[in-house]
């Protein structure tokens, strides 16, 4: 049996997970299961791109876990042929990691949606990305609650009319790419259901990735908040609503102007260091340079597309750092006191007879 | 304290004073929260089990870390009892108490019987500290202890005076006073100090003159003792005869501890240990963090949800999952004891009850949790329940919790309770390589013909397999929604859920065939009356019954470990007794069981005062229940 060593490209993140003896196709994780999701949901785009990924990772199946929480996603791993857990609201990221620690040698992948990570569960997610431990999460979020019928989720917008805000929601959103920032995630993106290539592209980088690494993945739901993201996959406003964070690359986006690029850029104010959108960039100005390693530029890029319907949202991974994991820090302690060298039995005896003992005759 | 035989000094010229044989002696030491009580008690009693006595312990402290200095709510007390016989509860009353200041000799000195003895650091006992305490009046000089032997000592005077060479702050040269208490004590009882003199010697190391003060004061306390002609007496406790091997004293949480490691150990599985701190827990995961050599790993969740749900995270990859916590926690958890039900994991739930409900008391003991760990879930959630039932005996009880879990593939809750907790007896060793083998038995292939069957059941068991992730071709996939019988998948179907449901009762109901048969202490053989217990009243009631039975009473005691399933025989046997008497430090959660279970008058005898039952008390509400039934 071989394994990824840490140093093997492209997926560094798997090292200690066996690979496969043989190519594997798109068909070699499909599981016999029926899937369950509404016609036209963005869960089937998101599964096909999975499914279709999944053979590019080389990984032997039964090395690989998906444990998802409660909501439509997390059905997800049911229709996977490999190890899953479809467990309970918001817990999955605290499943994952124990999981995660004991057994070095899967692959182990958390599928939540914005109710399950970001409300019941918001507490395990913060803790799974600031302890760093080494799972990918896919963050399903389609800013509604579906699988009860309708209600506004913690990223519904201001205002958004459901079964439970008649008079339309006074709850502030959250950003689930400002949270995990917040939360010192090493590795933290954001993709689009409808764009396989992209999805791909980033789901690869997520896996290669050693450490917690959160993908929202903006997902439409066709029942109950049907276009959230039209804005965002129609051919006319696409190219004004999405900012493609590429690292080197210039932030730039919108009708390509002269040199070929977008004509709309991020630009940073020379006086005050903040960022700000031009809609015609100029020859002076200093465009951003997308860079993963900048958390607080990855910090305020995020929060473009929260400062009204009309800004631009980004997607593409906004961070990405090397830090050791929580799960191989656990296992270098444990093989630092002595753990797999230490001759159990004896060990349990030394440790019964340790301390004052006396002796009757 | 029993006075047996009382004899000339024999202890060489250092006894001037006589010493008088005495059979078993209840001493509390009691002072500020900062005094070092604890560690005294802890000293005191290590140096009482190398002598061979028989020990009991029972801690109490406060919830507040360092409550207001020389307030009542600061005290904190350490008890023990220790015998030249078998010693079954810390004591009723102590026979000696040391009140290092007003406020410990107030909280305590309604705990004692005339003629007790009271030791009393005199230093303290002025204005502002008595009104603190709530005296008015000086108690040593106002004659309201006159039914009481008092020993007001200046132990602060001379402790600072006995560790002057060593150049230590006032403060720090009066905080050895606690020493200067335990030489006097261990003086009294004849205690030899070597064994704390050592230990000041290695937790000092790094600090020569705290060390030697400490050493000091340890010793001027003996000295005085000694020297001085204020104490007429001392006492001897013989050895208590009791079984040869090696022995040790443990806590309830230490042994605990040690029963997961060795869980792992025989298992040969690795031990995760899932937890977030509460009282009276913590000590557990304290523990367990320790031995990771031994194959332990724990994680300090964020919260007692992810504590468990990590835990049986490590558990569907092929651990032991193991949760530690307390009441509150138990109540967080449900969910995710829940979903173990239905995937049908091994999970050890340790929950050390305290008193409730809601924060309740955090320090102090209850077992108000049965009916929670019972039936505190969603749904048709069985789960086995085991309890230990002294300090020692949390070493077996984990590994039987661990036993039950490996083999029939389903979350164990484990009661112990503070009491148990942070009590502490002598321990004699077991032998390791006796201890019970648990075999995890993973599915490794196939189990229906070419196919895997990820629900298909162990037919003397129920259990389905354990088919943990890594093992080729039985990949599948499990979660909380109800799953069809043999395949495991989704399934809505009426039938099967009723079938599914009654097959996960029966499962657990199939562990009683596996337990010993009960023992009952029935000396005589013909008792009319019945005294069944759970959990950590086991000392209590054999203390009892056996006060009842030396008054020529005939009573019996059954006490349970197993309270799902309650053990095969139990129903036949409480049948057999006109009466059934239940003692329980809650209002009545076993005798309620054991009525709607077994169709019998069960008798309430409950006790919720965050303390242990008093043997005198308990033995009297028991003998009220004896006369109505004789009568």
């Amino acid at each position: 049996m071989t394994t990824h060593a840490q140093q093997d490209l492209p997926f560094p993140g798997l090292a200690g997970v066996p690979e496969a003896d043989a190519p594997q196709t798109r068909k070699d994780f499909a599981s016999d299961q029926e899937v369950r999701w509404c016609p036209g949901c963005g869960d089937y785009a998101v599964l096909a791109a999975v499914q279709g990924f999944l053979p590019q990772l080389g990984l032997r199946k039964e090395n690989i876990v998906f444990v998802s929480g409660i909501g439509c996603s997390s059905r997800f791993p049911y229709y996977l042929d490999t190890y899953g857990m479809h467990s309970i609201h918001g817990r999955a990221p605290a499943i994952a990691t124990g999981l995660a620690v004991t057994r070095p040698d899967l692959s182990v992948w958390v599928v939540t949606g914005d109710g399950d990570a970001l409300s019941i569960g918001g507490n395990h997610l913060v803790h799974a990305l600031r302890r760093n431990v080494n799972v990918t999460i896919l963050l399903f979020n389609n800013r509604v609650y579906g699988l009860t019928k309708g209600q506004y989720s913690p990223t519904s917008e201001l205002g958004k009319v459901t079964k439970s805000t008649p008079f339309g929601s006074v709850d502030a959103p959250l950003d689930p790419v400002r949270l995990a920032l917040g939360a010192e995630a090493t590795f933290v993106a954001r993709t689009i259901d409808s764009d396989r290539q992209h999805l791909t592209e980033v789901l690869t980088a997520a896996a290669a990735h050693r450490g917690a690494a959160l993908v929202e993945i903006l997902q439409n739901c066709p029942v109950f908040n049907d276009g959230a993201f039209d804005a965002l996959k129609s051919k006319d406003s696409a190219a004004d609503s999405i900012v493609r964070l590429v690292e080197g690359a210039p932030v730039r986006f919108g009708a390509p102007g002269e040199d070929g690029l977008g004509a709309r850029a991020v630009v940073r104010e020379p006086a005050s260091g903040m960022l700000r959108v031009v809609d015609q960039v100029a020859a002076d100005d200093e465009v951003v340079v997308h860079d993963p390693q900048d958390v607080a530029t990855a910090f305020a890029l995020a929060g473009m597309s929260a400062s009204g319907a009309a800004a631009p949202t980004p997607v593409g991974i906004f961070r990405q750092v090397q830090r050791p994991t929580y799960d191989d820090l656990v296992r270098e302690q444990s093989r630092q006191a002595g753990w797999g060298e230490t001759d159990r039995e004896a060990g349990l005896e030394d440790l019964l007879h340790g301390g004052d003992t006396w002796s009757v005759a | 304290m029993t006075l047996t035989e009382s004899t000339d000094g024999d202890l060489g010229e250092a006894a001037r004073t006589a010493v008088v044989d005495v059979a078993d002696v209840v001493v509390r030491f009691a002072g500020d929260s900062g005094d070092g009580m604890q560690l005294t008690g802890g000293r005191f009693t290590q140096e009482t089990a190398r002598l061979g006595n028989d020990l009991a312990t029972l801690p109490n402290f406060p919830a507040e870390i360092r409550a207001p200095q020389g307030t009542l709510a600061g005290v904190s007390s350490f008890q023990i009892h220790f015998a030249g016989r078998q010693v079954r509860t810390p004591g009723d009353s102590p026979d000696v108490l040391v009140a290092m200041n007003p406020a410990a000799l107030r909280a305590n000195v309604g705990d004692l019987r005339p003629g007790a003895t009271v030791i009393v650091d005199s230093h303290d006992f002025t204005g502002r500290s008595l009104a603190k305490a709530g005296y008015a009046t000086d108690p040593l000089d106002d004659g309201t202890l006159g039914h009481l032997d008092v020993q007001a000592v200046d132990m602060t005077a001379l402790t600072v005076e006995a560790v002057r060479p060593f150049g230590l702050s006032r403060k720090d040269a009066a905080r050895t006073k606690n020493m200067f208490a335990l030489g006097l004590v261990s003086w009294m009882y004849g205690r030899p100090v070597d064994g704390t003199v050592a230990f000041v010697k290695q937790r000092f190391a790094r600090t020569p003159e705290l060390r030697d003060a400490n050493v000091a004061a340890l010793r001027a306390g003996w000295n005085y003792g000694e020297t001085t002609e204020a104490f007429a007496v001392t006492y001897r406790v013989k050895p208590a005869a009791t079984p040869p091997g090696t022995y040790r004293t443990i806590t309830g949480n230490t042994a605990l501890s040690y029963g997961l490691v060795a869980a792992g150990v025989r298992s040969g599985l690795t031990v995760f240990a899932g937890a977030y701190p509460i009282t009276p827990a913590s000590d557990i995961l304290h523990e367990l963090s320790k031995h990771k050599a031994l194959g332990v790993t724990t994680v300090q969740a964020e919260d007692e949800i992810a504590a468990v749900g990590a835990a049986l995270g490590a558990s569907y990859g092929g651990a032991l999952g193991v949760t530690t916590t307390s009441g509150p926690g138990l109540a967080l958890k449900a969910e995710t004891i829940g979903l173990a039900v239905m995937l049908e994991l091994p999970l050890v739930v340790v929950d050390v009850q305290r008193g409730g409900p809601s924060t309740g008391l955090p320090t102090k003991t209850e077992q108000a949790d049965l009916l929670q760990a019972l039936h505190g879930r969603n749904g048709e959630a069985p789960v086995p329940v085991v309890a230990p039932r002294s300090p020692a005996d949390c070493f077996d009880a984990a590994l039987e919790a661990a036993r039950i879990a490996v083999t029939y593939r389903t979350p164990v809750l484990l009661l112990s309770d503070g009491y148990l907790a942070n009590g502490s007896e002598p321990w004699l060793l077991p032998a390791t390589e006796a201890l019970p083998v648990i075999d995890p038995a993973f599915a490794d292939g196939p189990n229906d013909g070419v196919s895997f069957l990820p629900y298909l059941r162990d037919p003397g068991t129920l259990a389905r397999p354990w088919a943990v992730p890594g093992t080729p071709g039985l990949e599948h996939r499990i979660g909380g929604l109800e799953k069809a019988d043999r395949t495991g998948d989704i399934s809505y179907d009426p039938a099967n859920h009723d079938f599914m449901v009654r097959t996960r009762q029966a499962k657990v109901e199939r562990i009683a065939a596996s337990l010993p048969p009960l023992e009952v202490d029935d000396p005589s053989g013909d008792a009319t009356v019945l005294v069944v217990g759970w959990g950590s009243t086991y000392g209590p009631i054999g203390g009892a019954c056996q006060r009842l039975r030396e008054e020529g009473w005939r009573v019996a005691h059954v006490h349970l470990r197993h309270l799902n399933p309650l053990p095969p025989g139990l129903g036949e046997l409480l049948h057999r007794y006109d009466r059934v008497v239940v003692p329980e430090m809650n209002l009545g959660q076993l005798s309620r069981l054991l009525r709607a279970e077994h169709l019998i008058d069960a008798r309430s005898v409950t006790s919720v005062r965050g303390l242990p039952f008093a043997t005198e008390e308990l033995a009297g509400e028991l003998e009220h229940h004896l006369r109505e039934a004789c009568s």
